[in-house]
Formats: structure tokens, sequence, C-alpha cells
């Protein structure tokens, strides 16, 4: 039924795990961040991980990619998110590899195999305000020639500061649509925003920046499924990352409760520590089980699996985000300080709440 | 046909020809079901028929062997069976604390002979029986139980009183933790025994719970006389048996699996939830998913008829606290109208007593605080007592 991992999806896991604790582990964004890297990334990283065939998870073999689907996609990203790994995975592997591959047309083939191969960066600039919110997009795309003219403001477009190419997404007189438009296009001003996690995403503003038809993913007008794909794909390896770095934070923190002591005890010892555990170690399995169900679900029907999605998302929402608290509260002073890695999951998991959509958002997108 | 679907087949035609209309309703209560037993009134035609048509098939206790009146079902089977059933909303035939609690602990730990003589009759729903663990100075802390079980020479001599008796009113038959011997630590010398209600000398009392219903007893022991081949396993070790059984019970309360959604119960009283509400109503709806698909995760983990061990204690814990959650909001969504106790429209307080009934869910059975014990010892290996 899917809930349990199969033979090869165990082997997936384990490579991964063996391979990120490896070439990226948490002390890597810790030096990106302190060396204040102009990529965000090491991109020694992203050619490894394009040899190990991560980037091509979601393509399909006749692109190049791997097609391993999107149960493989989440453990690759669950491992990520134990070590903290930046990398533009999210952005081009899943939110750009799925957005291409539903478009399915020729533009869409063409830009693949770069995508699979690490040659090229892709960013999805979707969102324009605070909150993630894909039905309030107000960037324009106004008839212009034999194209069209894109005006507007996208914000947290991540890895937009280094991205190739960025799928826009616009409205035009028939509806949403979307563009494929080169990062160094005239009249795009792209400021480099480094967020609280270290992790990097771009503000974008669009002054009559030209785009012909040629540009446009899938059809004119019919953008918002396309949209609907990729971000729901974004989500559940989100989630998946979410409960790869709250299982790593949890297990952290374990060990803590082992080793301190105050009192003369042993901290673990104390039972309000004990039952704040076990209670999120509970919260934990029910949040894995719904990662694992939400793509499952993508995988067996990408088109019903939306509700399972904001399921997951949601759960991930609140549960990643009461174990990143947890974890600062049990190490007590020592989880304040930048000198233990407990304050670095709290960063990314904050990030990753709010990325794609919060719990309240997911909450509200199921009643509607 | 592979011979799962061949079993799927055959089960949904026999299902379809032997369950009778009365019985294709979803219960109420659990006191809509038959509980079976020397006492029982049927309380329709249709469910002694149902419970006879079943108990032939071996089909009260599917996955017992055979010989001991159950079908020796595979785990699949099982399954299957238990789909059939709720594609047709089939009733159990019978709830039983013989079938959930003792046949388990008979199965692992009894004599050929005590297998023989108890289960096959437990499958027919002729024997109803009651389980004797806490005590009134024994709740949370069940080892320190202190029921005197003295050995007379022919036969043993039970003093002492036990509480929270599931309808031990209505039993006949109780499965009894009692103490043979004090002299060392509290987890040595408990026995388990078995013993007829009936037996001189044993009396119960109803409890009064706060939903004004009595689903529990005090039950009380002076000097009732039990045979020696009564005893369950060995002398003094009965504490294993009383583990595996608290672990089985677990699994089974926290079995919400089956429940009906939140949101499907409150769409049923008529009510249209504003946005906080339906809010509250979607964040339980996650947790209902997102927890019997854990359920199935772990069930599915642990190999075949094996036990979950310590993450039953997740699933009791987590499965109490979430039924209790949602009868609050149940509750919220009712507003007045949940409030009445007695009137026409509420059914006599229906959605109030069940409400206050959840309230026991996260004690019984080892309160919530033992579970995540359980949970921080035997799971998170933490240190402590």
């Amino acid at each position: 039924m899917g809930l349990l991992l199969t033979d090869d999806e165990k082997m997936l896991k384990e490579s991964a795990e063996g391979f990120f604790t490896d070439k990226a582990p948490v002390s890597q964004l810790r030096a990106l961040r302190d060396d204040r890297d102009a990529t965000g990334y090491s991109k020694q990283l992203w050619a490894d991980m394009a040899e190990m065939g991560f980037t091509g998870v979601l393509v399909s073999e006749a692109e190049g990619g791997f097609d391993m689907g999107f149960m493989a996609a989440g453990l690759i990203a669950e491992q990520m998110g134990r070590n903290l790994t930046a990398s533009p995975f999210l952005s081009t592997s899943v939110l750009a590899a799925t957005a291409l591959k539903s478009a399915g047309d020729e533009k869409a083939a063409n830009l693949l195999p770069d995508l699979v191969s690490g040659k090229t960066v892709m960013a999805l600039a979707v969102d324009e305000g605070r909150k993630h919110n894909p039905d309030a997009i107000e960037m324009t795309a106004s008839p212009s020639g034999n194209g069209f003219k894109l005006n507007g403001k996208k914000a947290m477009v991540v890895d937009g500061h280094v991205a190739d190419q960025i799928i826009v997404a616009a409205q035009t007189e028939d509806g949403l649509t979307l563009f494929v438009v080169p990062a160094d296009a005239n009249g795009l001003n792209t400021e480099r925003t480094i967020m609280v996690d270290s992790r990097n995403a771009a503000r974008m503003v669009f002054e009559d920046v030209e785009v012909t038809g040629e540009q446009v993913l899938g059809e004119v007008g019919k953008g918002a499924d396309i949209l609907s794909a990729s971000l729901n794909a974004g989500r559940a390896v989100l989630a998946a990352e979410m409960l790869g770095a709250s299982a790593q934070v949890f297990e952290a923190t374990n060990e803590y409760l082992k080793e301190r002591k105050q009192f003369g005890k042993i901290i673990g010892e104390f039972q309000a520590l004990q039952h704040r555990m076990a209670h999120l170690y509970c919260e934990l399995e029910l949040a894995r089980t719904a990662v694992y169900a939400a793509l499952t679900a993508l995988d067996n029907n990408p088109k019903s699996a939306a509700p399972f999605v904001s399921m997951a998302k949601a759960k991930l929402g609140s549960v990643a985000k009461l174990a990143a608290l947890e974890a600062v509260q049990l190490h007590g002073g020592m989880g304040m300080t930048d000198e233990l890695d407990i304050g670095l999951y709290l960063k990314r998991i904050r990030v990753a709440q709010e990325l794609l959509g919060d719990a309240d958002c997911h909450i509200a997108k199921i009643n509607n | 046909m592979s011979d799962l679907e061949q079993f799927r087949a055959e089960t949904r035609t026999w299902l379809e020809a032997n369950c009778p209309a009365e019985m294709r309703s979803p219960m109420k209560r659990e006191t809509d079901g038959c509980w079976g037993g020397r006492n029982w009134v049927f309380k329709s035609e249709d469910q002694k028929l149902w419970l006879e048509r079943m108990a032939a098939k071996g089909w009260t206790a599917p996955s017992w062997p055979k010989q001991y009146g159950g079908a020796g079902l595979s785990r699949a089977e099982d399954k299957i069976l238990k789909q059939e059933m709720k594609r047709i909303s089939a009733r159990p035939p019978l709830l039983s604390f013989g079938i959930w609690m003792l046949g388990p602990a008979l199965l692992k730990f009894g004599t050929e002979e005590q297998k023989m003589r108890y289960l096959p009759e437990i499958c027919r729903g002729e024997v109803r029986w009651c389980q004797g663990y806490s005590e009134p100075n024994a709740g949370s802390d069940l080892a320190s139980l202190a029921t005197k079980c003295e050995d007379k020479g022919d036969h043993f001599l039970v003093n002492g009183s036990k509480v929270w008796t599931s309808y031990a009113d209505e039993a006949d038959w109780i499965f009894c933790l009692v103490r043979t011997d004090n002299t060392g630590k509290k987890h040595h010398g408990i026995s388990f025994i078995l013993f007829d209600m009936e037996t001189s000398g044993v009396s119960t009392k109803p409890i009064k719970l706060i939903s004004g219903r009595s689903p529990f007893c005090e039950t009380f022991f002076e000097d009732v006389k039990v045979p020696k081949e009564n005893l369950v396993g060995e002398r003094d070790k009965g504490w294993s048996i009383a583990k595996y059984l608290l672990t089985h019970e677990r699994e089974m309360i926290g079995d919400s699996g089956n429940l009906k959604p939140v949101a499907q119960m409150v769409a049923e009283m008529g009510v249209t939830p504003d946005a906080t509400l339906q809010a509250k109503i979607t964040a339980l709806t996650i947790d209902e998913w997102a927890f019997s698909q854990t359920m199935s995760r772990m069930l599915a983990e642990a190999k075949a008829g094996a036990s979950l061990g310590a993450k039953s204690s997740m699933l009791k814990y987590y499965g109490t606290e979430l039924n209790k959650r949602r009868y609050e909001v149940m509750m919220d969504a009712a507003g007045y109208d949940g409030l009445e106790w007695e009137s026409e429209r509420s059914n006599d307080g229906d959605l109030a007593r069940l409400w206050l009934r959840t309230k026991g869910n996260s004690i019984e059975g080892g309160t919530s605080e033992i579970q995540l014990n359980i949970i921080a010892k035997h799971i998170l290996e933490l240190p402590g007592t």
C-alpha cells in the first residue's frame, strides 16, 4: 500500500543517506554561510548530485532522467533535510522538472536534458506577497507584437539569484500562463535575498520584459494545471525534507538528554522532559506516514493527490515546528548558541514551513 | 484468479447471502451489540442468526485455529473478511472480552486442555468473560495488586477486590490477576487465574460514571474457591501474561481506524461549520487520516502475528487523545443541542454521554502518562526508573 518502503526504495534511501552525510553535511551549509558564498550552494555537490542521478529523479528516461517517481524524490529530500543540504534540488529537479514534464511540449523536451545533467538551474516564480498564494497572481502578460510584455513583482523565488531560466506565472487575458524567461532578460531586475536559513531566494521586478510565444510553457491561458502539478510535487517533497530535518533534530535532542547532567542527574531522567519527547515521537511517526502517503498518492495519480499533499504539508508544518521548538528548549542555553546546529534546523524549518504554504494555508485549501 | 481474490469473492457471496438485513447497520453504541453469554437475551432474531452463522464459519475469531473455534485465516484473509464486512456495514457478530483479551492469552500461555475447554465456547458466544485487573489501590501501578490467592492444597482461596471490571455484573467468568506471593519484588508473585462468577463469595456492584451509565463494576471476592487447574501459565509469573494482554489491549483501544470521521459526524448533526470551526475540523481530519494510516503502517511493519511491542503505547496514547479531541470538537459543533441530557431531540443525551465517556479513554488500559513513560523508556531509551 506504499506505506512500507520497497527494497529499491530502501537502497535509494541508504545511498542518499551515505551521499549527503559524506558530501553535504551541516558543516557545508555553515561554511557557505560564513564565507558569504556567491552561489549559496556547492557547485561541486550539484555536479555530484547529477552524477548520482538525483537531478533526474522525476524526469523520464527519454529526456535523460531516471523516472524514479515522487517517493524517490522524497527519500532524497528527506536525507537532505537531515543534513540541511543546500542545493537547487527543490527549485530545479522538483518544481521546474515537474512543470516542464507536465507541460509536455517541445520546449520542455529541449530544456529537460540540461536540467538533468546539472548544467541548467531553473527557478519557479509564483508568489508575490508575504504568503504563498498562487490564486492571487497579479503579474500581467499583456499582448505586444507577436508576444507579450511581462510586468509585475515576484518574491521568494527560490534559487532565483543563480537560476539560468525562470518559470514565471503571469495573468493573460485567457487566464494564467507560464513563461520561461532567461535570467538576463532585459527589464528583469533580480535582488538576491539571503534568507534566515542561509539559503537563497530572489525578489524580482519585471518591467516590460518582452517574451515571445516560443517562451510560453504549455499553452496560453492554461498554466494553472501545470503550476498546480509543480506546486504539489514541491510541497510533498518539501514536506519530506522537513521530515528529515525534524527527525534529525529530534534524535540530536534525545541524545543530548542522555548526556546532560543537572541536579546530579541525567536530565533525560526527568519525566517532564520524557513526556515531551514521547509526545513528539508520536507526532513524528504520524508525520512520516503523512509524507509517505502523500508521495505515494502523487505516484499513483497526481491528479487526485492534492488533498493528500495538503494534509501532509499541513501536518509537517505543525510537527516540524514543534520538533524545532522543543529541540531549542530542551537544549537549554546551548540551543540558543550558534555553535550548535540546533538553531540552523529551527531556521530551515521556519522557512520550509512558510514555503509553498503553511499549515493554515493548506487547511484552507482542503476546506475549499 | 489468485487464492486471495478467490477468497474475497467467496466471502462477499457468503456475506451477501448470510448477513441478515438488520445486522447491516452500524451500532450506535457498544450496548447495541451482541455480547453473548449464559444469560444473554438476543435483541432480535437477526442478531441470533448472525452470531450462529458466523460462529459456524469460525468467523467470530477468524484468525484462531480451527480446532479452537476459529477459521484459521491468514492475516491477509482476515483483512479481506474485515473489508468485506465493512463494505456492507456488517456489525461484528459478537463483542467479547473472551475473543479480544482472554483468547490471545490462552493461545499463547494456556495448556492444550485449557484451550480446548474455553476457546470454542468463547467463539460460539456461550460464555461471557470479564477482566479482573485494576484494584482500588492498584491502578496505574498495576503490579502492586494485592488480591490474595492462597494455596489450600486441592484448591486456591481468593480474597480481595477488583475495580473497573467491565460488565462484571453481566459476565459469566472472570480472568483475574491475583497475588500468590508477596515476599519478593512486586512483579513477582502475580498469577493469572480463571473462575466462574457464580462461585460462592463473588459479588459485584456497578459504578455509575459521569456519563450516567455503568459499564464498569467493583468486584468483591470473599473466600472464593478456585480449582487449581484454572491457573494459566506458571504460578507467580502471571505478570508476563498481564503485560502481553495490556499490549494487546492498547492496540485495541488505540484502534480508531473504524471511527466515523469527525467531519461526517458534524455533517450528520446538520451543522454547517463557520470558518473557525471548519479549520478545527480539518486539522482533526488530517490527524484522523495520519493516525489511521500510521496504524496500517505499524501493523504492516510488525511481522505477521508479531506484537507491536512498545509501539502499541504510541497507538494507545495517540488514538485515545485523538478521540477526546474529536468529541470536544463535536461538542463545539453541537452547541446547546449537545448539552441536552434528557430530551427527545438528543436521544437522551447521546452525544453528551459519549463525550463524557471518552474522558476515560486516556485513563483505562494504562493512562496516557503511563504510555508516554513506556515510549520514553523502551523506544527513546531515556534513563530513569
